[in-house]
C-alpha cells in the first residue's frame, strides 16, 4: 500500500473531474482535496474492515462533510465540491463484473456482483444523506436566524 | 406590493425565470433552484410566491393577482461555474447590493458567455482521470498509457456525437463500445495485459456521477418527480455504457 501515491492519484483524478464538470477555477484544488479525503477514508476502512459497503458509506460521509464545510467557506453551492469526490466511490468494477458474467451466461455470479454494486451505491447515497442531516442539525440555529432575517419562516 | 410598478414586476419575473433556467440547464439540484428563486422573490417583496421545478420545465407563480409563468428547459449539461455565478448574483440581489436591473443584465451576460474549458483541456482531463483510476483500481504501470489514451478517446467520441446528434444514450453506447474494442485489441495483440481494469479505468469519465448525486439529494429533499427522472437518466446512462462494453465482451 503506497499512501502518498494513492493520495496524489485520487487528488489528480478528482481535479480532472472538476475540469470536465467545469467547476470554478479557484475551487479546483479544493475539489481535488475532497476527492482525496473521500478515497483515503474509503481505502483505510476497506483495508481495516474488509467490507466495501461500510467503506463506501464512510467515504461518502466524509466527502459530504468536507464538501459542506468548503461550500460554507467559499459561499458556493455544495454540489460543486461533492460531485468530484463521489465519483471514485461509484462501484464501477462491480457493475462491470456483473455485466461480464451476464455476457458469459453466468447468471448466478452476475446476481452476486450486481447486488453488491446495488449495496455499494445505496451505501454511498446513505452516506450523503447522513452527512447532510448531521450538518443541517449542526447549522440549524444559524440557518434559522438567516431565514428569519429574510422572512422565510414558512418552511 | 402596491409600490411595485407593472414593468418592474415583469422584469422581476423574467429575472427569476432566467436564473432558474440557467441553473437547471447547468446541472444544479432542483431544490436549490427552487430555493434560489423563492429567496429572490422574497427579496423583491413577493412574499406569497410558489415555484415548481422539474428537469424539463419551471413554473413560477408570483402571487394571487399576477399570472403564472412557465419556462421550458431543453438541453441540460454540466457547467458548475454557471451555477456558482448565478448563485453569487442571487446572493447579491438578496443582500441588496444589486438592483433588479443590474442582476438581470448580469444574468443575461452569464447566459451568453461560454465558461467551459477548451475542449482539448477537457479531453486531457478525461485522459488524466482514466489513468489515475486505472492505477488506483490496481492496474500495472506498463498499461498506463493505454488507459490514458482510451479514456481520452472515449470522451472525444461521446462529446462529438453529443454535438452532432444530441442523443445521449447513443453517444455513451458508442463511446464505451469503442473503448471496449480498443482495449480488446490492445490486450489480444499483447501490448496490454489486464483487460478488465483497462476497460473500467477508461470508462470512468463517462460515469453519471453528477446525476446520481443530484437524484439522491433531490429525493431526500422531497422532490420525487425530479429525483426519479434524474435517477432514470442516470440508469439509462449506466445501461448504455454497460451495453456498449457487453457487445464487445460477447465476441
Amino acid at each position: 500500500m503506497n499512501w502518498p501515491l494513492e493520495a496524489f492519484l485520487s487528488f489528480m483524478a478528482a481535479g480532472a473531474f472538476g475540469v470536465i464538470f467545469n467547476t470554478p477555477r479557484r475551487t479546483l484544488i479544493s475539489c481535488g482535496l475532497v476527492g482525496m479525503s473521500g478515497w483515503l477514508i474509503y481505502r483505510i476502512f476497506f483495508l481495516t474492515f474488509d467490507d466495501p459497503v461500510q467503506a463506501s458509506f464512510a467515504g461518502a460521509f466524509v466527502v459530504s462533510i468536507v464538501a459542506h464545510l468548503l461550500a460554507k467557506k467559499f459561499r458556493m453551492p455544495m454540489i460543486i465540491f461533492s460531485i468530484a469526490g463521489i465519483i471514485p466511490l461509484v462501484p464501477g468494477s462491480k457493475a462491470y463484473n456483473a455485466m461480464r458474467k451476464i455476457v458469459e451466461n453466468n447468471y448466478l455470479e452476475a446476481i452476486a456482483f450486481a447486488s453488491e454494486a446495488m449495496m455499494i451505491s445505496g451505501a454511498v447515497a446513505m452516506g450523503l444523506v447522513f452527512a447532510e442531516v448531521i450538518m443541517q442539525l449542526f447549522f440549524k440555529r444559524q440557518a434559522k436566524r438567516i431565514q428569519k432575517k429574510m422572512g422565510l419562516t414558512q418552511d | 406590493m402596491a409600490q411595485i410598478g407593472e414593468t418592474r414586476r415583469e422584469l422581476a419575473l423574467d429575472c427569476f425565470l432566467l436564473a432558474g433556467r440557467i441553473m437547471m440547464e447547468s446541472g444544479a439540484e432542483t431544490y436549490r433552484v427552487e430555493d434560489t428563486m423563492i429567496r429572490m422573490a422574497v427579496s423583491q417583496n413577493m412574499i406569497n410566491s410558489h415555484c415548481f421545478v422539474t428537469p424539463s420545465g419551471i413554473m413560477f407563480s408570483p402571487s394571487e393577482e399576477l399570472a403564472t409563468r412557465f419556462v421550458r428547459i431543453n438541453n441540460r449539461s454540466t457547467d458548475l461555474e454557471r451555477v456558482a455565478l448565478i448563485n453569487s448574483v442571487s446572493r447579491k440581489l438578496v443582500a441588496g447590493e444589486y438592483t433588479l436591473q443590474q442582476a438581470y443584465d448580469e444574468m443575461l451576460i452569464i447566459d451568453q458567455t461560454n465558461y467551459r474549458f477548451h475542449i482539448w483541456i477537457q479531453i486531457l482531463a478525461a485522459a488524466v482521470a482514466s489513468g489515475c483510476f486505472f492505477i488506483l483500481l490496481g492496474g500495472n504501470w506498463k498499461d498506463l498509457p493505454f488507459a490514458f489514451v482510451f479514456g481520452g478517446t472515449g470522451f472525444i467520441i461521446v462529446e462529438t456525437i453529443l454535438i452532432e446528434t444530441r442523443v445521449k444514450i447513443f453517444a455513451e453506447f458508442t463511446g464505451s463500445f469503442v473503448i471496449g474494442i480498443l482495449a480488446s485489441i490492445a490486450v489480444y495483440t499483447g501490448f496490454a495485459s489486464d483487460l478488465d481494469t483497462l476497460i473500467i479505468g477508461s470508462i470512468m469519465p463517462l460515469v453519471p456521477g453528477l446525476l446520481i448525486t443530484n437524484a439522491v439529494r433531490d429525493l431526500m429533499a422531497g422532490h420525487f418527480m425530479s429525483g426519479l427522472s434524474k435517477g432514470a437518466e442516470a440508469f439509462l446512462t449506466a445501461f448504455a455504457i454497460g451495453a456498449g462494453i457487453a457487445v464487445v465482451l460477447s465476441f
